[in-house]
């Protein structure tokens, strides 16, 4: 768990994150969102410490996370940044063994994960291990960062753009990818992006900020329901257009088979009004039901959403 | 490499090899040189040991300037030595554009004659090429990369060593090439105070006009000059190669 309190910098007389707080849970994806220059970059190396706070403070599972050497601090939280910043003179096992070496695990052991993160991204060790960072596409230099950023089992992944550079279609499976692996190792991410979609798309909890400040940091559907903010409702204005096409389709054509406890809401009903009654009424799931009683389904917050992209 | 440079390089490494393990076997070459009846073979002192004097100051001064030099560019480029970029630039500087003839004059009546103040002069106008290349090589290492190594955890003493280093090797040893390669030639000025070189040869033609000495002495120069800047390109070459693979 990640507790941010009334975290501040300052360069001069300028305050480019200005005392912002929040906790991340274990296991859960945060995504931080906002225009260019909102502090978003600085937010986030605050929390491994390239950049050191003005004020305030960060706790990693409770601990002061100034109680230990910054680089060692470091070594327990993963980093990946836009253009990924492989090491160019080092083969892709040398590049994903790096916190490994810097922590001094056996050789064995090192080889075995580079071997298990290489398969996990869907690199054939036999003919990615030995290449070098230039050799491989975007995308696999992409994948490499990542897996050398998990390399050491980080409590803590901190993502700042790192699909940014990618084309679209690539960058959907990059994300894609990610939710899986976040799945399989049930790392807590933290990560940083300008695109509200992909912030939709990854959050379990999304922070909005904008001039260093925190406007709002919630679940995607309050953003979406109940900004706290005008300045919020124009950044989720892409996913207003998500909205829109909500109201376009109805509770009975996306119904997923099974039963659920939740509201009951009728077939007619528009996705957009069964979204924005669940997130009234707290429930994850909603029954559809039909004017004669029969149960036709269930719908979540997540089938919603998933209907609502793009 | 295209097949005709080996070649090339190989015959001019055979004919210097030749050359000062017996020199007299070329006097005919050079007896039209030498008028008067003068010999036409430098014949006042060993050219392979002269040859060798040389090449061993230039080596021991260019270890000098790689060393003060790499030093300096790596000062400079951390955040706490960054205000003695400027200084270090100016002595740098000045090292290159004082004229070595003018360190020897300064260095004798500190020093002595002989090999010292020849090994100041080389030392002090090999820099520039070093430091101007190490701090090219460091500057270029790409910013992504840098906060990576930091966002890894690696002090920046690892930092430095693992992956700026490395990286700036290409560019640091292409400035050592360069500062042995002028070196070669710079030393024979070294023969005006006594250090033992090839200068003594071309010193001692000009003394007796003997034009045939002036060309020895030139020739071996040139054709060490030569060889050591190809050497050493193919030493980088493999170098930066198992550098690639470690
Ligand atoms: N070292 C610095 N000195 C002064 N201002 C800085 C420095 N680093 C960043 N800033 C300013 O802080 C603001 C936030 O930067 P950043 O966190 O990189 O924004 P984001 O990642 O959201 O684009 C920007 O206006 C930027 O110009
Ligand atoms: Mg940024």
């Amino acid at each position: 768990m990640i507790t941010v309190e009334k975290l501040t910098k300052r360069y001069g007389e300028t305050t480019v994150v200005d005392e912002v707080s929040f906790t991340v849970e274990r296991g859960s994806i945060t995504v931080i969102v906002g225009t260019s220059g909102s502090g978003k970059s600085t937010l986030l190396r605050m929390i491994n410490r390239l950049i050191e706070p003005s004020s305030g403070r960060v706790l990693l599972d409770g601990r002061d996370t100034r109680s230990e050497p910054a680089h060692l601090l470091r070594r327990r939280i993963g980093y990946v940044i836009q253009g990924h910043g492989l090491f160019p003179h080092r083969t892709v096992a040398e590049n994903i063994a790096t916190v490994p070496r810097l922590l001094g695990w056996q050789e064995a052991r090192i080889e075995a994960r580079v071997r298990e993160l290489l398969t996990v991204f869907s690199l054939d060790p036999a003919v990615y291990a030995q290449a070098l960072p230039h050799q491989l596409s975007g995308g696999q230099q992409q994948r490499v960062g990542v897996a050398r950023a998990l390399a050491a089992e980080p409590v803590v992944l901190l993502m700042d753009e790192p699909f940014g550079a990618l084309d679209p279609i690539i960058r959907a499976k990059a994300q894609d990818d990610l939710l899986d692996i976040q799945g399989r190792f049930g790392t807590t991410v933290v990560l940083v992006t300008h695109d509200m979609d992909e912030a939709f798309r990854l959050g379990d909890r999304v922070a909005v900020m904008s001039g260093g400040k925190l406007l709002q940091y919630d679940r995607p559907a309050e953003l979406l329901v109940h900004p706290a903010d005008p300045f919020v409702s124009r950044m989720t204005g892409l996913a207003e257009r998500a909205m829109r096409l909500l109201s376009l389709i109805t509770a009975g054509e996306a119904a997923l088979p099974g039963a659920a406890e939740g509201p009951a809401v009728a077939p007619t009903a528009t996705l957009r009004e069964v979204l924005s009654e669940l997130v009234w009424s707290g429930a994850d799931a909603a029954r559809v039901v039909d004017a004669d009683g029969t149960v036709r389904g269930r719908l979540t917050v997540a089938a919603i959403l998933a209907r609502g992209a793009p | 490499m295209p097949r005709a440079a080996t070649v090339l390089r190989l015959g001019a490494l055979a004919l210097l090899i030749a050359f000062l393990a017996k020199p007299q076997s070329f006097a005919p070459l050079f007896a039209p040189l030498a008028q008067y009846g003068a010999p036409p073979i430098y014949d006042q002192g060993n050219l392979l040991s002269l040859a060798l004097a040389q090449l061993g100051t230039v080596c021991l001064a260019a270890a000098a300037s790689t060393l003060v030099a790499v030093g300096l560019g790596v000062l400079v480029t951390r955040p706490s030595g960054a205000q003695f970029l400027p200084l270090s630039r100016t002595l740098v500087n000045i090292g290159q554009t004082f004229p070595p003839v003018a360190v020897l004059a300064v260095a004798v009546p500190l020093v002595g004659f002989g090999e010292k103040p020849t090994l100041i002069a080389l030392f002090a106008y090999g820099l520039l090429p070093i430091f101007e290349n190490t701090l090219v090589g460091l500057k270029t290492v790409p910013g992504a990369v840098l906060e990576a190594a930091s966002g890894m955890g690696m002090s920046a003493r690892q930092r430095l060593l693992a992956v700026e280093l490395p990286l700036a090797m290409p560019l640091i040893l292409e400035g050592v090439r360069l500062s042995l390669v002028i070196n070669v030639g710079t030393a024979t000025i070294g023969s005006t105070v006594a250090a033992k070189g090839l200068g003594e040869v071309i010193i001692a033609g000009l003394l007796s006009s003997n034009t045939a000495f002036i060309l020895q002495g030139g020739l071996v120069t040139g054709l060490m000059a030569i060889l050591l800047y190809d050497g050493m390109a193919a030493l980088e070459r493999r170098l930066l190669r198992s550098v690639a693979l470690d």
